[in-house]
């Protein structure tokens, strides 16, 4: 059964159709990849998802539950996060910092003025083993704007793992990272599928085909093909979609 | 360049060895203020914008929101303890309570329609409503006493069951202004290092972010704006009873501009201590410039402009730099245990 559905999905602004009956299931604990050219809708159709934009029409269920349009930090509650596109952290905060911010206990102390923060050792201990999962360990107390730009990206993901996820959507985590990088965060994610369900958006096909078990390829805001990567690897539509030539 | 979401080592205690040293500052000065050429009577103005600054700063500095109209919450405190005094019954507490309830209402209620606002549209709506408060107590003669204002406002002793404490001395009133500094300045501290207060700066740094790791924004601004306005309403209810009056320039544009330019100047946007910097500059600056021109305004208008322009970061910036050599920060050292590793 699908732990995360969208369930024809529409969105306009304006008179700007930008998805249209766009229909996805996310099986737990496997990888899912979106894909397709720019300006296809796919970062639209994550933030329908994830509760930035509430659908014109359409539902999601989230366990079977129906959250559609509800906001983004009772979707983050109930176990989906998310990382951006563009990058998204606390940036005067340290690495630590933006970790701590995220788990479900300290969200939940909020209201207590005496639960320390920095020595508390819960809270070190469980920031401690996201750090290590993301390869951030002894990066502790930088501040993050001070991290290289591949380490900010592997922040953005732990801040996302920190929530205690049971699904992870990933926008573009590829975003500007070189070769290096990127092989480095393909073995990140490898390592993540074991704990968590993941759904990426990607332009770098080949990074999207070594990874997902189910691939959707939106173009026009309509999903124009769904299926395992080799199915999709054949499949004439997507390559000429993927490309951006299919007009 | 140091920001206010540096941590330190102190960052998870109640008492640091700063609040110490201010706490002796505050208690002690009684007794060393009149021998530098000042009075008593400035230590209460000090220690009460102290606590209005504190309270400030929580929104402005460290949950980024930035109220143009703050005076309006000093005023509404200051008006709830004389109606108290006047109306119900002369009592310290009361009065005390009825001007923190007061403004903790008003500010809820403001908060209400600010909360889900940002940048420029929350600053402006902060000035609206603080004109608005202002022109009612013009308005509510029946209430307010209109232009005249609110007078012989009585200071009530303070009753602690067992023994009585006249407060009509400005050196007995100023003990009582004074502790109640402290205790706010603490409480303070301890907002802004416990997890309320990271999540408010998180919530600066990053709104959308903030959401999406499960925090309800808009309750947290909502929050932040009530708390200080309470503040700002104890501040208010002080100063009625210092002024013995209470009137409607407390409420004015001028005085909700000052108290940003206090917290500016001070450095409230980079350390705890800035707001309370700013304000000791401040009132220095009134009665040292003032006894040497009328024009002392004009010079401390200069000075906050330079300050704006070439050290951003304010008096409390410029003593970091000081300390740490210019562009420095402190090094991050809140904890000297290594974080966990896996089992």
């Amino acid at each position: 059964m699908a732990l995360f559905e969208a369930i024809n999905i529409h969105k306009r602004f304006g008179s700007r159709v930008v998805l249209e009956d766009i229909s996805l299931s996310f099986e737990e604990g496997k990888i899912s990849g979106i894909m397709g050219p720019n300006g296809a809708g796919k970062t639209t159709c994550f933030h329908c998802l994830t509760g930035h934009h509430r659908p014109t029409r359409g539902s999601i269920l989230f366990d079977g539950q129906d959250i559609t349009g509800a906001s983004p930090q009772k979707i983050a509650r109930l176990g989906a996060s998310r990382s951006f596109q563009l990058m998204n952290l606390f940036d005067d905060s340290s690495v630590v910092e933006n970790i701590i911010l995220a788990l479900p206990e300290f969200r939940q102390s909020y209201a207590r003025l005496n639960r320390k923060v920095f020595t508390h050792p819960e809270f070190l201990q469980k920031a401690g083993l996201i750090l290590q999962q993301v390869g951030l360990q002894g990066l502790e107390w930088q501040p993050s704007q001070s991290l290289s730009y591949g380490n900010r990206r592997a922040l953005e993901i732990g801040v996302a793992l920190a929530a205690n996820p049971r699904i992870v959507f990933l926008d573009e985590p590829t975003s500007g990272l070189g070769a290096e990088a990127t092989r480095q965060l393909a073995e990140l994610i490898k390592n993540l599928r074991k704990k968590y369900t993941i759904v990426m958006i990607e332009h770098d096909m080949n990074f999207l085909f070594e990874l997902a078990d189910q691939i959707s390829v939106i173009h026009w805001g309509q999903v124009i093909a769904q299926g395992a990567p080799k199915e999709l690897q054949s499949n004439k539509w997507v390559q000429r979609s993927a490309l951006g030539e299919v007009a | 360049m140091t920001t206010l979401s540096q941590v330190s080592s102190n960052c998870d205690k109640w008492i640091t060895p700063q609040i110490v040293v201010f706490a002796v500052l505050l208690l002690s000065l009684p007794f060393w203020i009149e021998a530098v050429g000042l009075y008593q009577y400035l230590g209460i103005e000090i220690a009460i914008w102290i606590i209005f600054a504190l309270g400030f700063n929580l929104l402005f500095g460290y949950a980024g929101l930035h109220s143009f109209g703050h005076g309006a919450y000093l005023g509404i405190g200051a008006y709830a303890f004389g109606y108290f005094q006047h109306n119900v019954g002369v009592s310290l507490f009361g009065g005390l309570a009825a001007a923190m309830v007061a403004a903790t209402l008003a500010g809820a209620l403001v908060a209400l329609f600010l909360s889900h606002r940002r940048g420029i549209y929350y600053a402006l709506m902060t000035i609206a409503f603080g004109q608005v408060f202002w022109f009612a107590a013009i308005k509510l003669h029946w209430l307010t006493g209109g232009e005249d204002g609110m007078l012989n406002i009585p200071r009530p002793a303070l009753d602690l069951g067992i023994t009585q404490w006249q407060l009509d001395d400005n050196r007995a009133l100023y003990f009582l202004v004074a502790s109640l500094t402290i205790l706010v300045t603490i409480l303070s501290w301890r907002t802004v290092n416990a997890p309320f207060g990271r999540i408010l700066q998180a919530i600066r740094q990053n709104e959308t972010r903030a959401a999406f790791i499960g925090y309800d924004v808009w309750w947290f601004k909502l929050a932040a704006f009530t708390i200080s306005a309470m503040l700002a309403g104890l501040a208010g209810g002080l100063f009625a009873m210092a002024q013995e009056s209470a009137y409607p320039d407390t409420m004015s544009l001028h005085q909700s501009g000052l108290i940003v330019m206090m917290v500016l100047v001070g450095g409230g946007l980079v350390n705890f201590w800035g707001p309370v910097l700013g304000v000791v500059l401040y009132y220095l600056a009134r009665d040292f410039l003032g006894s040497i021109t009328e024009t002392w305004l004009l010079w401390y208008g200069l000075m906050f402009v330079t300050m704006v322009m070439f050290k951003p970061e304010g008096l409390a910036g410029l003593l970091s730099d000081l300390k740490f050599g210019s562009g420095k920060a402190p090094a991050p050292s809140p904890s000297s245990q290594p974080l966990a590793k896996e089992a």
